[in-house]
């Protein structure tokens, strides 16, 4: 019984001054004309409320329910932002850059067997022929998906419309080569040229442009999805906090230990911030891997495919062209195709090693250390024919490039078909841990706005109970 | 008496002083004069040397007629010289003559898509093997390099061929540059263009249209020359050139042109690959076709010269009739150029 005394003015003041100055607010809102005389007359009444105990206890409840409901509904509105970002990291962005990366790829790869048609004369095998045609139908199809997803008038959709219109003129040049060859004109590899200029100076910059940008995409969702939820935190705390003090205040008044509804309240803010911190937490790890270990990788091995890709195109283009390209460089005279292989080539190896590194112990780093063997291989082959070339005997060259039995064809195929599976590897992975950070996610909003309904609800309740006992 | 001595003393170095400045000032103008100027002779000496040197080649070229072009040529000869023996100096695997060639001009030096081998075929070719058979006994030891139109003189200068045979036409222009053979083959700048098409020949049916021609060629460097004179209509417009005159076949097929200029020859190579076409009206050029090799080649151009007398009267025949007849007529006489003269002494 020693606490009645301490029922000094100033917590109440203290308790007074904030409700004026939170139910003042709404109200120029409300009246923007009678401004002043409106405020005045809040401001009137919350005093002569604040004069009596049930009036403060108005106030307090009041107080209490804003505050919880302000918390639940920030935490909803943060979360599902960030929810939806996470979902666009893993069912739009990342499928919309790997995808830009496969049109890419699927272009680059079309072109390099054309040309490896043409350098094994008029009739094509039909390995050559489906593989051409795969390629052209899984870039098409990308194609359908990124327009799908392409917001109108941004730079993606602009590559995506130029893409969708030179893929059939670039299909027509090439099937136009085709018949020439069958009928033994050279016409028909002017037009193979044709293609291969409009391949390399118009098509593959777009598609290197479209997956830059849904690279860029990605790392916005990324950046969106992650960051902690301050607002939501800080109101929670602040939400507790007013709990704590409406409790004490009630054991200091009562004596009584227990207010079930504040109780209540207190309980389920407290369950809603844990819920909000840990998940977040989790869901930001789960992203954070998703990044280091499924996009970063991705990445590097998409990049260094391109690189063993343009190698190869590179390696026939040089058998097409059969010396008629040059550049000379710090005053010696290069093959300008032969000297680009050696720039892809490079690339690739650092793309490899980069991957092997980020892949380290895990099950997709096998398939990269495989395709650093296989690029060996391929130095060595490409030396030999390149030598066979620089003598003369173009016929030795092409069948070390383009024949059945250790050619450069096998090791281009080997190194393509091991990095496919370390990006499955990476593409498993990402989508293992971007889906657990997702998940952390889910019903956090949902969740977090009936949990501050009811802790609301439990606040008003309490006090309810207490005012009752005025009347 | 100290500070009266000191100025003594001071007039006394003093004058000493002038003196000496006056000596450095003597020897520096001694000195350095003669530099500035013997600097001021170099530099004009350098400017007289110049124009001196450049005046040379023109004289020389100005007694260049392009109708005589073909003649600009040293006397047949089987000795050999410094380039052929260098050439024959080479070793293994790279004991071979390095032509540059065409893999785009059908029946000329092409690859037939067809063949299961990669060889390169047609009537450039046949005479590769000939003038290679003669160098180096074997009609098989060359090393083919595929060149563009406009890369064909810089690919001889540089030394990446020993030398082009690649319906090459022998003008002045590039006598300046490169020296050539005997001619091999006579033909003319001709236009080809769809049958449909209003265009007639060389005339002002061309007025408005696209005309394609391959960079570096005697056909747009005759085009160009027209229009600045007025003897082609203004309006036309030949900004379309290719790497390759096979290109031009092209963009005539997707109509990105109205009609190509090239040489009869091998217009007429075009137009054995796509039945639509056709040539229209006479050449308006005549154009000899010779082998290129290097300016100061001497041995070499004159060896060529006398393989080219011996291919004339045994082989040159035989291959028209195998690549050509078929695209330009049976009879041969409109093409073979006259007996050759040889201009050139030294």
């Amino acid at each position: 019984m020693t606490h009645p005394p301490t029922k000094s003015a100033a917590p109440p003041g203290a308790g007074t001054a904030l409700p004026a100055q939170r139910t003042g607010s709404p109200a120029p809102e409300a009246a923007p004309p009678r401004r002043r005389s409106a405020f005045a007359e809040g401001v009137e009444q919350v005093r002569a409320a604040a004069t009596t105990e049930p009036g403060r206890l108005r106030i307090i409840g009041a107080v209490l329910a804003v505050l919880i409901v302000a918390f639940g509904a920030v935490t909803a509105w943060q979360m599902t932002d960030r929810a939806a970002a996470a979902d666009d990291v893993l069912h739009r962005s990342q499928p919309l850059s790997s995808g830009a990366a496969d049109i890419y790829r699927s272009l680059a790869d079309a072109n390099t067997t054309a040309s490896s048609g043409f350098l094994a004369g008029g009739q094509e095998t039909a390995a050559s022929r489906t593989r051409y045609e795969t390629d052209v139908q899984t870039a098409a199809a990308k194609l359908v998906t990124a327009a799908a997803n392409s917001e109108p008038g941004s730079p993606s959709e602009a590559a995506v419309a130029k893409l969708n219109k030179l893929l059939p003129e670039y299909e027509g040049l090439v099937e136009r080569a085709r018949v020439y060859n069958r009928q033994g004109y050279p016409v028909g590899g002017a037009y193979l040229r044709y293609a291969n200029e409009k391949m390399q100076q118009e098509m593959l910059p777009a598609a290197e442009d479209l997956y830059t940008k849904e690279n860029a995409r990605l790392a916005s969702d990324y950046s969106d999805a992650t960051p902690y939820p301050w607002a939501a935190i800080v109101l929670g705390l602040l939400a507790l906090a007013a709990l704590a003090w409406a409790q004490l205040r009630h054991y200091r008044r009562t004596n009584r230990l227990l207010n079930h509804g504040l109780v209540a309240a207190s309980a389920a803010t407290v369950v809603t911030l844990l819920w909000l911190v840990v998940g977040h937490t989790v869901a930001r790890s789960g992203l954070d891997g998703s990044y280091d270990h499924g996009v970063r990788s991705l990445n590097v091995l998409h990049d260094a495919r391109i690189a063993s890709l343009k190698a190869r195109g590179n390696e026939n283009l040089s058998l097409v062209a059969r010396g008629a390209e040059t550049v000379t460089v710090g005053g010696q005279t290069y093959d300008a195709y032969y000297y680009d292989f050696d720039k892809d080539m490079t690339a690739l190896g650092k793309g490899l090693t980069e991957a092997a590194a980020l892949a380290h112990g895990t099950a997709g780093g096998k398939p990269v250390v495989a395709a650093e063997g296989n690029m060996k291989v391929w130095k060595e082959r490409h030396t030999a024919a390149r030598t066979e070339d620089e003598n003369g005997d173009y016929q030795a060259a092409l069948d070390k490039v383009i024949g059945t039995k250790d050619a450069t064809a096998e090791c281009f195929d080997s190194v393509d078909t091991n990095l496919k599976s370390a990006l499955a590897y990476e593409e498993t992975e990402f989508k293992e841990q971007a889906t657990d950070g997702r998940n952390a996610m889910s019903g956090l909003p949902i969740g977090a706005a009936m949990l501050g309904v009811a802790a609301a609800s439990g606040a008003l309740f309490g006090i309810g109970r207490r005012l009752s006992e005025y009347r | 008496m100290f500070v009266r001595r000191m100025r003594a003393s001071l007039r006394g170095w003093g004058g000493v002083g002038a003196m000496a400045v006056g000596c450095a000032l003597a020897l520096a103008f001694v000195l350095l004069l003669p530099l500035t100027q013997s600097r001021g002779e170099g530099g004009r000496g350098e400017g007289l040397g110049g124009p001196g040197l450049a005046t040379g080649s023109p004289a020389k070229a100005d007694d260049c007629t392009d109708s005589q072009a073909q003649n600009e040529t040293w006397s047949p000869s089987g000795a050999d010289g410094s380039t052929i023996d260098a050439i024959k100096a080479r070793t293994g695997a790279k004991r071979k003559l390095i032509v540059g060639v065409d893999q785009n001009s059908y029946r000329w030096g092409y690859r037939n898509p067809n063949n299961s081998d990669a060889e390169l075929e047609g009537f450039d070719i046949d005479l590769v093997h000939r003038i290679a058979q003669d160098i180096l006994g074997d009609p098989n030891a060359v090393q083919f390099k595929a060149i563009p139109t406009s890369q064909r003189i810089p690919a001889i200068q540089d030394g990446r061929v020993d030398m082009v045979v690649r319906t090459m036409t022998i003008n002045c222009d590039r006598l300046k540059d490169v020296a050539f053979s005997a001619p091999y083959f006579k033909t003319g700048q001709q236009v080809l263009a769809p049958k449909s098409s209003s265009i007639t020949g060389y005339n002002g049916t061309l007025a408005h249209k696209k005309i394609c021609t391959a960079a570096g060629s005697t056909a747009y460097a005759k085009l160009d020359a027209d229009r600045k004179s007025g003897k082609l209509v203004a309006s036309a417009d030949i900004s379309t050139t290719v790497p390759n005159q096979l290109d031009c076949l092209v963009r005539l097929q997707l109509g990105e042109v109205d009609a190509v200029v090239t040489d009869g020859a091998l217009a007429a190579s075009q137009a054995a690959q796509d039945p639509t076409v056709e040539l229209k009206g006479a050449p308006f050029t005549t154009e000899y076709y010779g082998v290129a090799m290097k300016k100061d080649a001497t041995d070499l151009v004159r060896r060529v010269n006398q393989i080219l007398v011996e291919y004339r009267a045994d082989g040159w025949q035989a291959s028209y009739d195998k690549w050509l007849s078929a695209t330009l007529g049976g009879d041969s006489a409109a093409s073979k150029p006259a007996a050759p003269q040889y201009l050139r002494s030294s």
